[in-house]
């Protein structure tokens, strides 16, 4: 594990994502946000800033888009 | 990164990708932040969770959520509007094993399917209903529905909803929970993550209850609609959280699941075959083991006249005459809402193959039994067909080269015989004797079949007899 990398990791799939933001409010680290550049259906899908992820699963909950993300955490 | 491991990905009760468009196999059709996505979403776990993805049978209604079978791997059907309540009832009944689920918007369930949504509820239908409201006609862009709030400014109530002219929002958890029918009515809403849990909790109840046969469930779930609303992603989940749910309250409205018992299982259906014996039908049994007709049959018959004349009575004899012959038939009626004297008319197809189509648009026997109906039918008649008339002859204007015209006074040849009525059988023994592919008795057994009184049937037998002769005078 990288330094600081956090108890938790998201990865995203720009392609499913529709950028509507809904997971940037829930996170409580605020480690998600919308990326400058589009995905190829013309949004801007989120990103992760690469460290402070929980895992707590909240963007996964609000998120409309059945696979735009997943929420992995570090074994016990 | 060696020990991380999946706390949350997309359920399998999804298709990995959807079919629906070349360009766009890995998204919903819904817009950014829709609440049909999470409601979706919720649903997909709740039959993860129960471990009956392979058991479950999905209807999706009509409105935004119309493709929900784009995206759940799992049986589906998708209803007319409003019908999902009526057609998932059928479905848990006929396959009591299945766990069915409608899936409803707002305008679907509470405008349109008002009585489907009501009458299932009041059976206390062993189904679980997701009402997905948002308020709002979304798919056709944004009429009011019942369930929009005073106020709002939608196309059809462009200076906002006003109670004198429009009505109160319909309360739709409340409303239902007066029935004794159902066992568990429960209001959510997709407003934040703690609300969005909470609807999990209360989606998996209403599927749990399904499995434990404790009746109908229904959970209403407040859901945004960015689009429609004209509000980002992040206001709408706003609005759902202060404004709908100010008027419509999340809560339990109704719980009886402790004290409900578990509905008996519905006894198997009888066999198919025990099925003419509990209608009283008698079977010949050769007759339909062995078809007897003709090799090749397609007979395309248009039968018009006034009601009363015994236009459908005609159509139906013939049909059960094809079927006792073990051809496929079909017999469509169409008429007005007058019992005597308005005119009516009616489809039928005998057939060797199975029958496509029950309408008959371009017949290859017309028989009309009034002046109008030739009038009206005559034009539509296929090249080469057959016409047969109630009356002494064509009128000059109604004649065709084309096709094989025969005019009797089929009403007054049953008049003769004792009974005018008895027209329409007149004319069918004379068609008798112009087509093949029915044979005799067929004929005799539907008589029997449709004929209720023994002096009736006699005086039919006479007049198919006659008609033959009539017919052969020619
Ligand atoms: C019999 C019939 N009448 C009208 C329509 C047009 N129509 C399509 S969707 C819809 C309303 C759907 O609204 P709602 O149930 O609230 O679902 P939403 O789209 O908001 O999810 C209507 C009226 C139709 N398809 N069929
Ligand atoms: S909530 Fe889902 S669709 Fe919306 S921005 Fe986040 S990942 Fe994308
Ligand atoms: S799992 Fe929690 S902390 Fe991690 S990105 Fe999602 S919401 Fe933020
Ligand atoms: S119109 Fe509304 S209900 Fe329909 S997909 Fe868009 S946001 Fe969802």
């Amino acid at each position: 594990m990288k330094p600081g990398a956090g108890r938790g990791l998201v990865e995203i799939n720009v392609e499913e994502c529709k950028g509507c933001g809904l997971c940037t409010d829930a996170c409580i680290p605020k480690v998600l946000r919308l990326s400058a550049s589009l995905n190829r259906y013309g949004y801007h899908p989120v990103e992760y800033e690469g460290r402070g992820c929980s895992g707590c699963g909240l963007c996964f909950v609000v998120c409309p888009e059945p696979g735009a993300l997943r929420v992995l955490k570090l074994a016990a | 990164m060696a020990n991380y491991t999946t706390v949350h990905e997309k359920s399998p009760v999804f298709y990995p990708e959807y079919e629906r468009k070349s360009e766009a196999r890995g998204q919903t059709h819904y817009c950014p932040g829709c609440g049909h996505g999470i409601a979706h979403k919720l649903l997909a776990q709740a039959i993860d969770d129960l471990g009956i993805q392979d058991r479950t049978i999905l209807v999706s209604p009509v409105g935004c959520s119309v493709f929900a079978y784009y995206y759940f791997d799992t049986g589906n059907i998708q209803a007319a509007h409003g019908r999902a309540p009526a057609v998932a009832s059928a479905v848990k009944r006929a396959r009591p094993g299945s766990i069915v689920i409608s899936y409803q918007g707002d305008g679907d369930l509470a405008a349109i399917g008002s009585a489907e949504i009501l009458h299932a509820a009041n059976r206390g239908e062993n189904i679980t209903v997701l009402f997905v409201n948002n308020a709002i006609y979304g798919m056709t862009g944004g009429q009011m529905a019942p369930t929009t709030l005073l106020g709002h400014k939608s196309t059809t109530t462009p200076f906002g909803r006003n109670a004198v002219n429009d009505g109160y929002p319909l309360r739709v958890a409340e409303t239902l929970s007066v029935l004794d029918g159902p066992v568990y009515i429960e209001r959510v809403a997709l407003g934040n993550a703690k609300q969005i849990l909470q609807a999990g909790r209360a989606v998996r109840r209403a599927l749990e209850n399904q499995v434990k046969g404790l009746g109908f469930s229904l959970v209403e779930i407040l859901s945004p609609c960015p689009t429609i609303w004209k509000l980002d992603a992040h206001q709408a989940q706003q609005h759902v959280r202060e404004g709908l749910s100010s008027v419509f309250k999340p809560g339990v409205y109704c719980d009886r699941t402790k004290e409900a018992v578990p509905r008996p299982e519905p006894k198997p259906g009888p066999a198919l075959t025990g099925i003419p014996r509990i209608l009283g039908i008698e079977l010949n049994e050769g007759a339909s083991a062995a078809p007897v007709a003709a090799a090749s049959v397609d007979l395309r018959i248009r039968i018009a006249g006034f009601g009363g004349q015994g236009v459908l009575m005609l159509g139906q004899v013939l049909a059960e005459a094809g079927m006792d012959a073990g051809l496929d038939v079909s017999w469509l009626p169409s008429y007005g809402p007058e019992m005597r004297s308005g005119t009516s008319n009616c489809h039928v197809r005998i057939s060797s193959r199975p029958v496509d189509s029950p309408l008959v648009t371009r017949p290859a026997v017309l028989l009309a039994l009034n002046e109008p109906s030739l009038r009206k039918f005559i034009s539509s008649v296929e090249p080469g067909g057959l016409v047969m008339y109630n009356g002494r002859e064509v009128p000059g204007d109604c004649r065709r080269p084309d096709v094989d015209l025969l005019a009797r006074p089929f009403t007054e040849i049953a008049d003769e015989l004792g009974e005018p009525r008895a027209g329409n059988i007149v004319m069918l023994g004379a068609l008798l004797r112009r087509i093949e592919g029915i044979p005799d008795a067929s004929v005799d057994r539907a008589l029997a079949r449709v004929v209720k009184t023994q002096r009736w049937l006699e005086i039919d037998r006479k007049a198919i007899a006659r008609g033959r002769e009539v017919c052969h005078v020619s």
